[in-house]
């Protein structure tokens, strides 16, 4: 149990941390998100086909909404799949 | 009048011709009811994401077009008890999707 812990450091050392996020939308000023390109929104699944959540992708409110919207209607229209397996 | 904007997708029993047909029909059906088609784009045989009536591929078109709301329910149960159509979808275009539309437009034709 010990054994992980030989190595003590004082001062945590410094991770990479993801720079800060930011709103893909807002700062391309995109105010359009279209149902009919699925290439472009399955960067918003993952890969078994679900939304990803805001904290992941750091989309605004107001844009996670259409983004939400818009897969939903490429799913109906079988651009998108409901569900799947290995997407990426 | 608002802009409308339908995408539907046709059996992939049907051949090229037969699809281009049922499509004009759709197109005569809209210019009869009052609607000024903008757009129109045939995207031809497709796969489908999932199967929909054990098909997996099928034709797929796309409409856009000005036109009264009434006409919106007459084309949507026209495509209810079409059985050459697989699945419709009629969206309303708000101010920023028609500019969307339209930059994507202008882009087509420079490039054409």
């Amino acid at each position: 149990m010990a054994a992980q812990s030989d190595i003590r450091y004082l001062t945590p050392i410094d991770i990479e941390t993801s720079k800060t996020k930011y709103c893909r939308f807002k700062k391309m000023r995109i105010k359009y998100i279209d149902y009919k390109d699925p290439d472009f929104l399955f960067r918003f699944v993952n890969e078994q086909g679900k939304i990803l959540p805001r904290r992941v992708t750091g989309t605004s409110v107001k844009y996670q909404r259409k983004v939400a919207q818009a897969i939903k209607r490429a799913r109906h229209l079988a651009l998108m799949p409901y569900v799947g397996d290995l997407l990426k | 009048m608002n802009r409308y904007e339908t995408v539907f997708i046709l059996t992939p029993v049907l051949s090229d011709e037969q699809a281009k047909e049922a499509v004009q029909e759709y197109k005569k059906f809209l210019k009869k009811n009052g609607a000024k088609i903008q757009y129109e784009k045939f995207w031809g045989l497709r796969k489908l994401a999932y199967q929909i009536k054990k098909k997996s591929t099928g034709f797929y078109h796309l409409f856009e077009y000005n036109a009264p709301g009434e006409l919106i329910k007459k084309l949507e149960t026209d495509f209810k008890r079409d059985e050459r159509v697989l699945r419709f979808l009629t969206v309303k275009l708000e101010k920023h999707a028609i500019e969307y539309v339209e930059s994507r437009k202008d882009r087509k034709e420079k490039v054409a």
